[in-house]
């Protein structure tokens, strides 16, 4: 069968293509582009500035081995065990390698202008679509993504309607063998004034070295307000490579909330283009690694109409020998006159070998604009545990206090309460079985 | 209930304190008063525990136990509570919820039941209205983005609810306009009883017109140099410290 075909042996990229022509599927034009693109760039490397602090090597040493078809048999619901937001009340779409499975998905009653599909469905209406968001950019993972995606979401919510509950993408690797990559697309389009909160997860099964690199459009219209909170819990094998393409509309408000808990190298690519005026964006972040991992966020926000805010925090927790990366670049086009723009990274290193990277960046042409960026490096702050320990708290319980206060000042602007409980238990579960403390 | 024997401290060879004599007993008021530079915060930060100060002689006994040899949580579960001159933010913390650590840690420590969720809200809400705070204050971190009235507001929130036998207030004062000052001072006045003490480090007299003092002492050098009534205090408020300065010279 086409699986053994795709996933057997490493292909070369063309290969590998092959096997995409071959089942025919929609939107060849902007594969065959994304294909071409990617033979001609091949991966990056630490010589493109983007990159200069995150080494791909191990994941561009791996076979080249895109999943093109489904797994015969997917893992059950058991399986899946106690997933994430399993409390929270949601639709489901749940991805088993890059492919929709039917069986393991929810869907509930949303109201007649909104869809909440996956986008191998859908297809047809989206020739366009797919890629206008994502085009201008030369990530080379994108090119790939381009050729080679099987499916994800599509979530479509039309002019005045709201998501009657959030929607919850689950994509979930079975890591069969090293360098096994799933590619995984995502189409988003909010309305005017649409309203709605998505919730998106990535999880592992199993510990081979797998790729999952997914690529999300979203363009959310006037006045719209979209809350989406991104949960990485990968292997500590696994490669992860995301990146989200936004344009956001007149007065709209756009909250994304990623927490990077797994991988072993995770990137984020975050491209918001503020192109009206009257926007509210908010990037928010947690990161936090042992081990060898790494987590890269990786940020340009394009201020290209006056009145809009941007707010980008991102708080890291780094342990052993593992790195967190964070470039944030705000580009305030003339004209975006009374720009609000802040942007601020802590990082928290609990090792001497911990590295923290982080690259904030202000190209501002316009003249009455509030821009603001600050970074932080460092251990735990002694004032504080004084202050703690004043209050007749001992050291330990001070400093798992403040550890818990750093990962909570991020979770806190997560505003669906039940998905923020859940993080916040889970990621103080976590500080306390997997980080030394004392 | 403190004895303050000789004490002589400094930062990194750099003495500070030259021996300090002070002895502080149960339902008294003592304000120490002095300019800038002569010792008083160090004092305060030696008796609470801070880190980096070397104490190189003398000695402090609490309850005739020595104190220097407790650490600054030990201090605080015995009944020491340092009042900050510069309350740490800390962003993250909610602060009902280390609030309510803080009680139970002293608590926990005195033999008594940890107060829960429902008795501690009722017991911190009445005293922040003593206070004049708003309830949306316990969900806001600890002192993020407080004012500096609201800083030293929570200081005194903090110290009703721990309610220590000797509290510290480091120039609680500092930074306050009046009407907060007043607030901050009946909050004081209000926790005095016969069997605790209050130690009141101030720069200028003005918060001693509201917490009115048994013994005023004048540190300069890092030794006091003149011990009186709350009319020294109003006599430093007129004529400055150089005349003591000269007279002790």
């Amino acid at each position: 069968m086409s699986q053994a075909a795709a996933t057997d042996f490493a292909a070369t990229p063309a290969e590998a293509f092959a096997a995409i022509e071959q089942n025919g599927v929609a939107l060849m034009p902007l594969r065959k582009a994304g294909l071409a693109r990617f033979s001609e760039s091949g991966y990056p490397s630490l010589r493109d500035e983007d990159w200069r602090f995150t080494n791909i090597e191990p994941l561009t040493d791996l076979p080249f081995r895109p999943v093109i078809d489904p797994i015969d048999q997917a893992p059950s619901m058991e399986k899946l065990g106690d997933v994430a937001f399993g409390r929270t009340e949601a639709d489901r779409l749940v991805f088993i390698d890059g492919h929709f499975n039917a069986d393991l998905s929810q869907t509930g009653d949303q109201p007649s202008g909104v869809t909440v599909t996956h986008l191998a469905s859908g297809l047809a209406g989206l020739e366009r679509k797919v890629g206008s968001l994502s085009g201008g950019d030369d990530n080379p993972f994108v090119a790939l993504n381009d050729a080679f995606f099987t499916d994800g979401a599509l979530i479509q919510i039309g002019d005045g309607q709201c998501l009657a509950k959030p929607v919850h993408l689950l994509f979930v690797t079975t890591a069969g063998k090293d360098g096994e990559a799933v590619h995984i697309r995502n189409w988003i389009n909010a309305g005017a004034n649409a309203h709605g909160t998505i919730i998106e997860s990535h999880l592992s099964l199993g510990q081979a070295a797998t790729v999952t690199n997914v690529v999300t459009e979203s363009r959310i219209g006037d006045g719209a307000n979209l809350e989406h909170v991104k949960f990485q819990d990968q292997s500590a094998k696994a490669f992860h490579l995301a990146s989200l393409h936004s344009e956001l509309g007149r007065d709209a408000r756009y909250a994304f909330h990623s927490i990077a808990l797994g991988a072993r190298l995770s990137r984020n690519n975050l491209r918001m283009r503020l192109a009206r005026p009257g926007i509210e964006c908010v990037l928010n972040g947690l990161y936090m690694m042992r081990g060898q991992q790494l987590a890269d966020h990786h940020m340009i926000v394009e201020h290209a109409a006056p009145h809009c805010d941007s707010h980008e925090y991102f708080n890291g927790v780094l342990d052993d020998q593992s790195r967190g990366v964070f470039h944030g670049r705000i580009l305030v086009q003339p004209g975006a006159q009374k720009t609000d723009a802040k942007q601020t990274n802590k990082n928290l290193l609990l090792s001497d070998d911990a590295t923290a990277n982080t690259k904030p960046q202000l190209e501002i042409y316009a003249d009455d604009v509030k821009c603001t960026h600050g970074a932080t490096i460092g251990e735990m702050d002694d004032d504080a545990i004084f202050y703690l320990r004043t209050r007749g708290l001992d050291t330990l319980t001070a400093r798992r206090m403040l550890m818990h206060g750093f990962a909570g000042e991020i979770i806190e602007r997560i505003r669906l309460d039940t998905v923020r409980e859940e993080l916040n238990a889970l990621v103080w579960d976590r500080l306390e079985a997997e980080h030394q403390l004392d | 209930m403190l004895e303050i024997k000789k004490l002589q401290a400094g930062i990194e060879d750099k003495p500070i304190l030259k021996g300090i004599d002070l002895s502080v007993n149960a339902g008294e008021v003592h304000a120490i008063m002095g300019p800038n530079g002569s010792g008083k915060s160090t004092l305060a930060s030696v008796l609470a525990g801070r880190e980096g100060f070397d104490v190189t002689g003398g000695e402090v006994l609490y309850n005739g136990n020595d104190l220097l040899d407790l650490a600054p949580e030990e201090r605080a579960r015995d009944g020491v509570f340092l009042a900050f001159q510069y309350p740490v933010e800390i962003p993250g913390v909610n602060s009902a919820y280390f609030l309510r650590s803080a009680v139970n840690a002293v608590r926990t420590h005195c033999g008594e039941e940890e107060l829960d969720a429902m008795n501690f809200l009722k017991a911190v809400k009445a005293k922040m209205k003593e206070l004049g705070l708003n309830e949306d204050f316990l969900k806001r971190p600890v002192n993020t983005g407080f004012s500096g009235g609201e800083k030293k507001r929570n200081e005194i929130l903090q110290m009703a609810m721990l309610n220590p036998r000797l509290a510290i207030l480091d120039e609680t004062d500092s930074g306050l306009d009046i009407d907060a000052l007043r607030i901050v001072a009946d909050g004081v006045n209000r926790l005095k009883r016969d069997d605790n003490a209050q130690l009141v480090i101030t720069h200028y007299q003005r918060l001693l017109e509201y917490i009115v003092p048994d013994f005023v002492h004048v540190l300069h050098d890092g030794r006091i140099i003149k011990t009186g009534d709350k009319s020294l205090a109003l006599e430093l408020e007129e004529k400055g410290y150089d005349w003591l300065v000269k007279e002790a010279a």
